[in-house]
C-alpha cells in the first residue's frame, strides 16, 4: 500500500483523536481556569487555611509530572475503592496540573500591577476590596493574558500523555496503528499535523497578545 | 491494608531497583541539560544577531519543538532516526537526543529576551568605548542577561526533570518503568503496594522540582522587590 | 488661630535596622503651607508617606483633626479620604477613564452620589483646563495634563490636608509652570492646607507659610517661609540653599 492510501485510510480515526484531544483540552482548560482562579484569588485576600491549602496544592502540583499524577489516579486510587474511567482520569488531572499553573500566571498578573498604582488607590481611600475590584485586577488579568495562554498551549500538550492510560487521543491513535501495521513515517506524520492544526494558530495569537500586553495597550 | 501494603518497598531489592531508575533518569536529564543548556546559549546569541536568514532558522527550530508535544518528539526520533537515517541508537540516547534539543530550543529563547532586555543605552555606552562586538556580549550584555534569566533557566530544568517521566513510552529503564515492574511483580502479595510505589516516585521527583522550583521563585520576588525600589 | 489640622508627635522610623526618621515633631494648622525641604534621600518623602499611613513608622503618633491615629489599616482607610495625596508618577488609572478616575474615590468610598460628585469633578476639572478630557483614557494624555488629573482626583474627595510628594520631578520643564500654578491657586483661592516636598525653589519659597528642613532623617529647623529664605538658621540649610543655586 503506498503513503498516501495508508493515510486516507486512517483519517477517519485520526478525526476521532483529533475531536477527543480537543475536547479533554477544552475541558481540562476550563476546569484550570476556575481552579486557578480560586487559588489565586485565596492567595490575594490571604484567607486563613484554605489559602495555606490552596499553596500547599500549588506546590505539589506544578513539581510533579502529570504522568506520575495520572498513573496515580488511575492504578493507585481504584486500590482505595476510588475508581475513575480513562477520560475522567485524564480530566481530573489536566485540571489538577493546570490549576496551579493557571493560578501562577493570575499570581504573576496580580503581582504585576506596579506598587505606585496600589499606593494611589490606597491613597483616595479604597479598601482592599474596592482595591482588587477597579485596580488589581483589572489591570493584573490582562498582564496574565499571556502566560494564560501559554498555559493553554502547555495543556493541550499535555493531552498527549494521556495515551499512557489508553485514552484514544490523537497521540493514541497513531501509536495504535504504528502498533498495529508498523507504518511509523505516515502515522507520526499524520500525528505531527494534528498537533499542528491545533497549536500553530494558538501560538500565533499568542504571540500577538505578549505584543499587545508588553506595548501599551495599556501603559500610564 | 494501606500500611502493610507500603512493605512492598522493602521486599527483596525493590527499594534499591527504584533509586536505580531514579538514576538513570538524573543521569539522561543531567546530560541533556548540559548539552542543552550550553546549546542554548549559543543559539540564544545567534538570534540576536542582525542576520535574517539565521534568524528565520533558528525561529523555526525553536517553534518546531515548542509546538510538538515532548512525546510527540521522543516518537519521532525514536521511530525515524534509525530508519531514515540509519542511525540505531539506544533508547536512553534517543531520549538525551531529544531532551538536549528541546532543551536547546527554550534555552535559546530564554538567552535571546534577556539580552533584547538589556537597556539600549548599555549596548551604545558598550560601542561608545569601543568594544567589539565579542566584547560588547562577554563584559556587559551576557553578564547583565545572565541575572534577568537564571530563574527561567531554573525553571526550565524543572520542566526537563518532570519531562523525563515521559522516558518510559520508549521503554527506558527509567525510575516510573521500573515502579511498573515492581508493582506487576509484587501485586498478588501487595494489593495496595501500588499505591506506595507511585507514591514515592511521587514523592522522588517533588524532592526534585520542590526545591529548584522555590529558588527560582525567590529569586524573582527578590527581583521585583529590587525592581519596585 | 486656626485649628490645628495635623500633628506628628515623636515620631520614628526605622528600615529593618537603618533607622531613617528621628524624633519627628510639628504640627500644622489649617490653611497653612508647608514645604518640606532637603538633601535628597533626607526622608522627605519617607515622612509624608508616613502622614497617610503608606509607610508604617514603629514609634510616635500621628494625631489628625486632634484625634491619634492608631495605625490599623483600617483607620487609615478612613484617614485617607480625608487627605488628598499626589505622586510623582501620577499614575492615573489606566483601565479607567480620565471621568472614573476621579470619581472612583467620591461615588465607591464616599457613597456620594453619581450625579452630584461628577457635577464636582467637572468644576475641578475646568478649573485645571481640561473640561474637554473627561471621558479620554489615561494613555492618551501627557505628563502635565495626567498630573492636573491627578491632583483633580485626590481634591474630588473634598480632602482637609493635601499632600504633594515631588509633583514635578518626572514632568518635562514645559509642564511644570501650570502644574504648580494649580497649587499655587490652592493655597491662595481655596485656603487648602498642604504639605509640599519639592525640589522647584522658586515655587517653595513663594508658596511656604512654613519650611521644613529635613537631613539625615532630622528635623533642622522649622522657619517661616520668607525668613528661611533669606535668613536659614542652621549653617546646614544655608549650604543647602547656596548648593541648589536658584
Amino acid at each position: 500500500m503506498g503513503s498516501w492510501q495508508i493515510i486516507q485510510q486512517s483519517l477517519p480515526l485520526f478525526e476521532k483523536g483529533f475531536v477527543l484531544t480537543l475536547w479533554l483540552s477544552f475541558v481540562g482548560i476550563i476546569g484550570s481556569i476556575i481552579v486557578g482562579l480560586i487559588c489565586s484569588l485565596l492567595k490575594y485576600f490571604q484567607v486563613p487555611v484554605l489559602g495555606r491549602l490552596a499553596a500547599i496544592y500549588v506546590e505539589i502540583s506544578r513539581n510533579t509530572p502529570l504522568l506520575v499524577q495520572l498513573f496515580f489516579l488511575y492504578y493507585a486510587f481504584p486500590v482505595f475503592g476510588f475508581k475513575l474511567n480513562a477520560e475522567m482520569c485524564g480530566i481530573v488531572g489536566l485540571i489538577f496540573l493546570g490549576g496551579s499553573y493557571m493560578s501562577e500566571g493570575f499570581n504573576g498578573g496580580f503581582d504585576g500591577v506596579s506598587k505606585t498604582q496600589v499606593e494611589t488607590g490606597k491613597a483616595i481611600g479604597l479598601s482592599r476590596l474596592q482595591l482588587a475590584r477597579y485596580v488589581v485586577f483589572p489591570q493584573g488579568f490582562t498582564l496574565s493574558v499571556p502566560a494564560l495562554a501559554a498555559n493553554i498551549i502547555f495543556l493541550i500538550k499535555e493531552t498527549s500523555i494521556f495515551t499512557v492510560i489508553a485514552i484514544p487521543e490523537l497521540t493514541n491513535t497513531a501509536l495504535d496503528l504504528i502498533g498495529m501495521y508498523y507504518r511509523s513515517n505516515e502515522y507520526l506524520f499524520m500525528l505531527v499535523i494534528g498537533y499542528a492544526i491545533i497549536l500553530i494558530p494558538l501560538s500565533i495569537i499568542l504571540t500577538i497578545l505578549e505584543k499587545r500586553v508588553r506595548y501599551g495597550t495599556f501603559g500610564n | 491494608m494501606a500500611h502493610s501494603g507500603i512493605n512492598v518497598l522493602f521486599e527483596g531489592r525493590n527499594l534499591i531497583r527504584l533509586f536505580g531508575g531514579l538514576w538513570t533518569t538524573i543521569e539522561i536529564a543531567a546530560v541533556a541539560l548540559i548539552l542543552g543548556l550550553i546549546l542554548g546559549v549559543i543559539l540564544g546569541v545567534l538570534r540576536t544577531f542582525q542576520n535574517r536568514l539565521l534568524r528565520v532558522i533558528l525561529r523555526l527550530y525553536l517553534e518546531f519543538f515548542r509546538i510538538i508535544p515532548t512525546v510527540v518528539l521522543l516518537f519521532l526520533f525514536y521511530y525515524i532516526l534509525p530508519k531514515q537515517m540509519g542511525l540505531n541508537l539506544l533508547a536512553n540516547e534517543v531520549a538525551t537526543l531529544v531532551f538536549a534539543l528541546w532543551t536547546a530550543a527554550e534555552m535559546s529563547d530564554i538567552v535571546r529576551g534577556a539580552l533584547i532586555s538589556v537597556p539600549q543605552h548599555q549596548r551604545e555606552s558598550g560601542m561608545a568605548i569601543g568594544l567589539s562586538r565579542w566584547q560588547l556580549y562577554r563584559y556587559v550584555l551576557i553578564p547583565q542577561a545572565v541575572s534577568l534569566e537564571l530563574p527561567a533557566t531554573i525553571n526550565l530544568v524543572t520542566r526537563v526533570i518532570k519531562t523525563t517521566s515521559l522516558l518510559m513510552l520508549i521503554s527506558v529503564m527509567d525510575v516510573i518503568n521500573v515502579g511498573q515492574q515492581v508493582v506487576e511483580a509484587n501485586n498478588q502479595k501487595y494489593p495496595t503496594g501500588v499505591f506506595w510505589v507511585y507514591g514515592i516516585i511521587f514523592v522522588m521527583y517533588f524532592a526534585i522540582d520542590y526545591p529548584l522550583s522555590w529558588w527560582a521563585k525567590r529569586m524573582d520576588k527578590k527581583r521585583l522587590e529590587r525592581a519596585n525600589g | 488661630m486656626a485649628k490645628e489640622v495635623i500633628k506628628v508627635a515623636n515620631l520614628e522610623k526605622y528600615y529593618q535596622k537603618r533607622h531613617v526618621l528621628h524624633e519627628i515633631n510639628f504640627s500644622i494648622h489649617e490653611g497653612e503651607v508647608v514645604t518640606l525641604l532637603g538633601p535628597s534621600g533626607s526622608g522627605k518623602s519617607t515622612l509624608i508617606r508616613c502622614l497617610n499611613g503608606l509607610e508604617p513608622y514603629q514609634k510616635g503618633d500621628v494625631i489628625f483633626n486632634g484625634e491619634k491615629v492608631v495605625p490599623t489599616e483600617k483607620n487609615w482607610q478612613q484617614i485617607r479620604q480625608k487627605i488628598g495625596m499626589v505622586f510623582q508618577s501620577y499614575d492615573l488609572f489606566p483601565n479607567l477613564t480620565v471621568l472614573e478616575n476621579i470619581l472612583l474615590g467620591p461615588v465607591k468610598v464616599q457613597h456620594q452620589s453619581r450625579e452630584e460628585a461628577k457635577v464636582n469633578a467637572e468644576r475641578l476639572l475646568a478649573q485645571v483646563g481640561l473640561q474637554d478630557y473627561e471621558n479620554v483614557y489615561p494613555r492618551q494624555l501627557s505628563g502635565g495634563q495626567k498630573q492636573r488629573i491627578a491632583i483633580v482626583r485626590a481634591l474630588a474627595l473634598k480632602p482637609e490636608l493635601m499632600l504633594f510628594d515631588e509633583v514635578t520631578a518626572s514632568l518635562d520643564p514645559e509642564m511644570v509652570r501650570g502644574v504648580l500654578n494649580i497649587i499655587s491657586n490652592l493655597a491662595q483661592d481655596s485656603n487648602m492646607t498642604m504639605i509640599v516636598v519639592t525640589h522647584e525653589m522658586n515655587f517653595a519659597q513663594q508658596i511656604a507659610d512654613r519650611v521644613l528642613f529635613l537631613e539625615d532623617g532630622h528635623i533642622l529647623e522649622q522657619t517661616k517661609g520668607d525668613q528661611f529664605f533669606k535668613q536659614p538658621q542652621t549653617d546646614r540649610a544655608k549650604a543647602f540653599l547656596e548648593s541648589m543655586d536658584f
